[in-house]
């Protein structure tokens, strides 16, 4: 076990910059300038930092992206009337809110009842559309496959799930999620609780199976390939297009353990869709979560899916009119 | 399926960690081995007596199957079968069939000339099992705090569990074990992604390497961390997904009684600002 085990580069070797694969003039130039080495992520995979490919859309991207962040913050800040230090004290706790239930789905209200919001999510919605823009044009310049951009519009599909769709079924804006760290997970518990424990909620459940599925998913594919580093696993296009002796034995390996194997490139079409299903399923159980149900207990108890506990005689007086009237016992404590 | 066409040059003997040649042999496409041999008795005796428990109960619909650990009275002791015995032999036949496995699977490892990585990556998920209904009912002195099996029982368990610290989305190392989850997730989608766009990039053009997939990833983020380091990344992540959420359930109960949104106290009440 002493020998080298692939979970770290023991030795880096350095060679000139790479400035990437040359783009079609229609391009326009990649940020060379601050491109450089990295010992520490050497360490762990390529040691080059940069060069990056901003352009007009890149830019506008961020940019919306930092004016949504900053109402946010700025809107907190306010919140702790503009000091700093309990600013950071807070900050977890802080949150900028959706609109008012009062407001409904209008696009204009005061700002402090909601306005804010609906703008931080109208520029972070902006943002996000055009960073799944650049998801598929920087593929397509290279050209490669929009598999990327399919699976980023995926995840986006739960955002607007959340923020957007449901809201609007709703009638309200008040529906979505608050920007903060402690509100949103209040959020998400409420909303469980409101709607009768969301574990009853048949998506939610398929969700977190190709949630937890994922995670497994690539622990096997990491370390089967970390496994298989000694005979050049990682090159995977190369062992998908021109088998050798990484990808028989990778194969092997999980037809031997379990009977079935999937190929070095099916492996990825597994991940893929696993990955993609978690936002894609989660985001129909929010859109059907007080729209279409209102009670995934009562709903599960409806189609006889709840669990079957023993009853240990233990009457609830509220169920069963017909009993004498229960008396508190005399314990001499003032009721 | 027939056995692949370059499979037969690599099943050879040997390899073994224990018995030599004792069942060092394959059936179809499985290889058996003396831990092969073992998960089949762990599992078949395990999934017999979760037949038999369920017998006892007024259902065999797989959705309401309970079986359910002894009560909290029971202590550290053995119960009666029917009473939750049935829940602890289960307990000790799916660790036997657990820990079997990941042998077997290091036998096998051994035979291809393979790297421990993925034995040592599942024996993670079992020591997450091993810390909910060993670990954590030995610290709180009961079998009766392990979850029982069933499939809306135990989640009715994570929820009743979850609401006895208030609200378990405060637990510090239940936010880290999410993000990771969740970034574990994130982390295969573009791997698979960026691997499938190189292999697939679409008609009438070329099957693209490893220099296109790091250009693209510097061109979109800035950095691209290559086709070795993503699966070390790919599994760092998710075995700290797993790591992670075991303790976060141990820490619930044997070293924090409160609810969790109490424990942030301690950072509002930091000396310089606990005043404010």
């Amino acid at each position: 076990m002493a020998e080298y085990q692939y979970l770290f580069t023991r030795m880096e070797v350095r060679g000139p910059l790479y400035k990437g694969i040359a783009l079609d003039p229609s391009n326009e130039d990649r940020v060379t300038g601050s491109a450089t080495f990295s010992h520490l992520l050497g360490k762990l995979g390529d040691a080059q930092l940069g060069p990056i490919y901003l352009g007009t859309a890149g830019v506008l991207s961020l940019l919306f992206g930092f004016i949504a962040i900053e109402i946010m913050g700025l809107n907190m800040l306010a919140s702790v009337n503009w000091n700093p230090v309990l600013f950071i004290r807070n900050f977890f706790w802080l949150a900028l809110e959706p609109p008012l239930p009062q407001h409904g789905l209008r696009l204009f209200m005061p700002l402090h009842e909601g306005g804010w919001w609906l703008m931080a999510g109208f520029f972070l919605t902006l943002s996000i559309f055009l960073w799944l823009y650049r998801t598929y044009r920087r593929a397509d310049q290279l050209g490669l496959g929009s598999h990327t951009f399919w699976a980023f519009a995926a995840v986006v599909w739960l955002y607007l799930v959340l923020g957007f769709i449901r809201p609007i079924f709703m009638g309200s804006w008040s529906e979505a999620v608050p920007f903060g760290i402690f509100p949103h997970l209040d959020w998400t518990a409420a909303f469980s609780i409101r709607y009768g424990n969301l574990f009853y909620n048949p998506f939610h459940a398929l969700s977190i199976v190709f949630l937890y599925g994922s995670v497994l998913l690539f622990a096997m594919h990491g370390a089967t390939i970390l496994a298989v580093g000694r005979f050049g696993g990682e090159r995977e296009v190369e062992q998908t297009v021109d088998r050798g002796t990484a990808a028989e034995r990778a194969a092997l390996f999980w037809r031997w353990t379990m009977g079935f194997n999937a190929t070095y490139e099916s492996i990825h079409r597994w991940g893929w869709w696993f990955a993609v299903l978690v936002p894609i399923t989660g985001g129909i159980g929010i859109l059907v979560t007080g729209t279409l149900v209102d009670n995934w207990y009562l709903w599960a108890m409806d189609r006889g899916f709840v669990a079957s506990y023993p009853t240990y005689g233990t009457l609830d007086p509220l169920l069963t009119p017909t009993l004498p009237p229960v008396t508190a016992p005399n314990t001499g404590a003032v009721r | 399926m027939a056995i692949l066409n370059f499979e037969k040059k690599y099943r050879v003997r040997g390899g073994t960690l224990f018995g030599g040649n004792l069942f060092d042999f394959w059936v179809g496409p499985f290889y058996v081995g003396i831990f092969g041999v073992a998960t089949i008795f762990f599992s078949v005796v395990g999934t017999l007596l979760i037949l038999v428990a369920a017998a006892g109960g007024d259902t065999f619909n797989p959705w309401r199957i309970n079986i359910a650990p002894p009560d909290l009275d029971y202590g550290l002791r053995l119960a009666p079968m029917a009473l939750g015995g049935y829940w602890q032999v289960i307990t000790i036949c799916a660790l036997g069939a657990f820990g079997s496995w990941a042998l077997r699977q290091a036998e096998i490892a051994r035979k291809l000339g393979m790297g421990m990585h993925i034995p040592v990556a599942y024996g993670v998920a079992v020591f997450a099992f091993f810390s909910l209904n060993i670990i954590r009912p030995l610290l709180m002195g009961a079998w009766g705090h392990g979850f029982p099996y069933g499939i809306f029982s135990h989640l009715d368990w994570v929820s009743n569990v979850g609401y006895q610290y208030l609200h378990f989305h405060y637990n510090p190392a239940h936010m880290i074990a999410v993000t990771l989850f969740f970034t574990t997730t994130l982390a295969l989608s573009l791997h698979a992604s960026l691997v499938l766009a190189a292999i697939n990039p679409g008609k009438g053009r070329d099957v693209k390497g490893a220099e296109h997939e790091n250009s693209f990833y510097r061109d979109f983020i800035g950095y691209s961390i290559g086709t070795l380091g993503i699966h070390r990344l790919g599994l760092f992540l998710a075995l700290g997904a797993g790591i992670w959420s075991a303790i976060c359930i141990v820490i619930s109960g044997p070293f924090w009684t409160r609810g969790w949104p109490e424990w942030w106290t301690w950072w509002l009440k930091l000396p310089f600002w606990a005043h404010m």
